[in-house]
């Protein structure tokens, strides 16, 4: 699980790849994420074509219909860049699945392992290939991190958002009792099995809660929006984050025209 | 006294099974206690992880190394356990495994039978069939007695009843058991079941049990144990019959070992078990104790079908600790007789559909969020989700041209599935289309749906935010181009 990374100088561009949630359902994270790379000195490229990595119809046994969709994305990523992506479970998809996916095709296996190889999940991306050194800026607070299935068992980087939030002086991370499971999303399991997805996420919310902190951390588009929307629905105050939207606010943002800090 | 036979699990009743367990917050948090104490005792044995994973390579090095030899290592059993003098038997489904069981039975004019613990032997309803001919067959593992007791199956393939609390237990034995008072005192109870047991292994003329590895090399069965029973039930009755599925073979006694480590550690969290029996035939000339007959069952059930496909074979490497189901947030939730089948858990939603035929499970596949847990503690690392998903595809398609289908293809295919996902792949493969949908999705969110299926059973609507990704990046090109 864990990877070799590139040796060499650090990368001065990167292309993006926001996933279908983080481009429709929460953009401002995939904006923060853009600007904490950029911060970097790194030129972000946001292929304009891309759409999703065919994760859901992957899972749900729909290979042809996901082959039609990672296709869609093979050619996108051109230079040899790393491609980083806001979320554990589609960078584990395209790093993991790809491969396989393609396993029949000669020209797109290559394709596919080519891309493979530089999909970067982005917590892995800051703290492995650009080594970030950050100061906090933020007053103290406390959170708690919800570690997506994917980040922890697919793409081995559940302790790199750890490792991240550890460089801010003024945040403390709590540990959530049965931190390893899983919230219940699954991507189509959540429709189709209501009540056990449903029980899940409620004793997920719950054990976030229950650290006493300020809000939980996650660097997983779906875990966010399974986890919030239940807590919305008991009419719980209680709010997740994206982990990139939360490092961009505690380090200042650029003070650019596009920093968090400065829309508010 | 009987267990009822298997119930055939569609779709619907999962759900309505799964939805029940659920919404009783007694069940839930007596099995969430129950699977934290089986987590907490595994991960005390595997306290180094790079061990672990150099233990868990080569078991998986020999349960493959055994697959890929598995006709001629059968057959070799097969003459080793023959020289030994051991009867073998062959069956491919549950009717011919029982008729076979029976048969031997009305040999020997059999009214009583006492079994060790034996999954398979609940996968083929023995105890019914013989139920049904009039044998009494009685469980003499404590989990397992206690299960009959109730008229239950098990829920759990390590501890058959660990649904049940103290008091549960306590209540039933008070019932069932004549002359007991009600106790809720561990030891009592244990004493109560053994008093009755005891004396139940001098009177019986067939021991069953199980078998955990089959070892070519030596025709020798195996057998693990904690309570001493399994010995009882394969050396005091006159007949021993062992039944297994045809995968449990390894070619030597060596490999057992790695094996068994393995076994009770992810199993129970035990270093080693109580019992350890290793059964290399019948009573031999001048000994004093031991079966003077001995059979072993050798049971397909669907097993050929696994086994035929290079991933799907993978399947037949376990070794039937349990550990998936333990570490499993769907079966924490729920327990295993909502899956309606012998096997529940992960292992049971990989295995049960080359058992039962995806008509009667395709549903379970689908019981997983793929979160990988059953995987991560596999100690034979069978790729539960990868095979999950493979699962998915052939419960909701046809078998590829040149692939035999499984029995039951295609039986979880829905229209509306088909079509959602034939729609999904046309939107996301034409990215000019796709940017249209954002386009629309953002602007027109207010039409976003109040009530989205399951998913606003427990959370708020998911609605599309007011500017995508794209958008914000575009406008902020223009803002830049502005400033310039
Ligand atoms: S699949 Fe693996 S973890 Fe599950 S029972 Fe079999 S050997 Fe144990």
């Amino acid at each position: 699980m864990q990877r070799n990374l590139p040796a060499g100088p650090r990368p001065k561009d990167v292309y993006f790849f926001a996933t279908c949630l983080v481009d429709l359902f929460c953009p401002e994270a995939g904006m923060d994420a853009i600007q904490l790379l950029e911060r970097e000195g790194i030129t972000v490229h946001f292929p304009e074509n891309q759409t999703c990595c065919g994760q859901p119809a992957y899972t749900s046994g729909y290979a042809d219909e996901a082959r039609a969709v990672a296709k869609a994305q093979l050619d996108l990523f051109p230079e040899n860049w790393p491609v980083v992506v806001p979320s554990g479970s589609c960078a584990g998809m395209m790093r993991h699945h790809y491969p396989k996916l393609f396993a029949e095709d000669p020209m797109l296996k290559a394709k596919a392992e080519n891309l493979a190889e530089r999909v970067f999940e982005l917590s892995e991306f800051l703290l492995k290939v650009l080594n970030v050194k950050w100061k906090d800026s933020g007053k103290p607070t406390k959170v708690t991190l919800h570690t997506s299935c994917s980040a922890r068992r697919e793409m081995g980087t559940h302790l790199h958002a750890r490792e991240l939030l550890a460089q801010l002086d003024g945040v403390e991370v709590l540990q959530q009792s049965h931190e390893s499971e899983c919230c219940g999303f699954g991507g189509t399991f959540s429709v189709r099995q209501p009540a056990i997805s449903g029980a899940m996420a409620s004793d997920k919310a719950d054990a976030l809660k229950e650290t006493g902190a300020d809000a939980f951390l996650s660097a997983d588009g779906g875990c966010l929006m399974n986890i919030n929307g239940t807590l919305e629905k008991r009419r719980d105050s209680f709010r997740g984050q994206h982990l990139a939207s939360f490092l961009w606010e505690r380090t200042g943002g650029s003070g650019g025209k596009n920093g968090k800090g400065e829309k508010a | 006294m009987t267990t009822q036979p298997m119930q055939f699990v569609p779709g619907s009743e999962f759900k309505r099974r799964a939805a029940e367990v659920v919404a009783n917050p007694f069940l839930r948090k007596s099995f969430r206690g129950a699977m934290d104490f089986l987590i907490a005792k595994r991960a005390a044995q595997f306290p180094d992880p790079e061990l672990l994973e150099r233990q868990r390579t080569l078991a998986e090095e020999i349960r493959r190394y055994s697959l890929s030899r598995l006709p001629a290592l059968l057959e070799q059993l097969e003459a080793n356990l023959v020289k030994n003098g051991v009867k073998v038997h062959w069956a491919e489904n549950p009717d011919e495994a029982n008729a076979i069981i029976l048969g031997i039975c009305r040999q020997h004019d059999a009214r009583l039978m006492v079994k060790g613990k034996s999954m398979v032997s609940e996968e083929v309803e023995l105890n019914h069939a013989m139920d049904a001919a009039g044998i009494e067959a009685l469980e003499s593992d404590m989990g397992e007695y206690i299960v009959q007791l109730a008229g239950e199956k098990p829920s759990h393939i390590i501890m058959p009843a660990i649904h049940k609390t103290k008091q549960d237990i306590a209540k039933l034995f008070a019932e069932k058991v004549p002359g007991v008072s009600y106790t809720e005192d561990v030891d009592a109870l244990i004493q109560v079941g053994r008093d009755v047991l005891r004396k139940k292994f001098m009177d019986a003329d067939i021991g069953l049990s199980g078998v955990n590895f089959a070892v070519a090399e030596t025709g020798s069965l195996c057998l693990v144990e904690n309570e001493g029973n399994g010995r009882m039930c394969t050396t005091v009755p006159n007949v021993h019959i062992a039944i297994t599925g045809i995968e449990k073979v390894v070619e030597k006694l060596e490999h057992v070992v790695p094996l068994y480590g393995l076994l009770t550690r992810s199993a129970t969290g035990q270093a080693i078990t109580t019992y350890f029996n290793v059964i290399t035939g019948p009573r031999r000339e001048g000994e004093k104790d031991g079966p003077r007959e001995m059979h072993l069952v050798l049971v397909d059930n669907g097993r050929t079908q696994a086994y035929a496909d290079e991933q799907l074979r993978q399947t037949l490497q376990c070794i039937r600790c349990g550990a998936c189901m333990n570490h499993c947030p769907v079966y924490t939730r729920i327990g295993g007789h909502a899956y309606g089948t012998t096997y529940p858990g992960p292992i049971g939603e990989i295995i049960s559909p080359h058992m039962m035929g995806l008509a009667a499970t395709h549903v379970l596949p689908g019981a997983s969020t793929l979160c990988g847990a059953c995987g991560e503690v596999c100690p034979v690392k069978i790729p539960i989700p990868d095979l999950l998903i493979r699962l998915r595809e052939e419960a909701t398609h046809e078998a590829k041209p040149g692939h035999a289908p499984l029995v039951g293809q295609g039986a979880g295919k829905t229209t509306f599935a088909s079509l959602a996902f034939k729609g999904f792949a046309f939107l996301y493969s034409r990215p000019a289309l796709y940017r249209l949908f954002a386009w629309g999705a953002t602007r027109f969110r207010f039409l976003t749906p109040s009530n989205q299926a399951g998913w606003t059973a427990t959370r708020t609507p998911l609605k599309p935010a007011a500017k995508s990704l794209r958008d914000l990046l575009a406008e902020r090109r223009i803002d830049e181009r502005k400033s310039c």
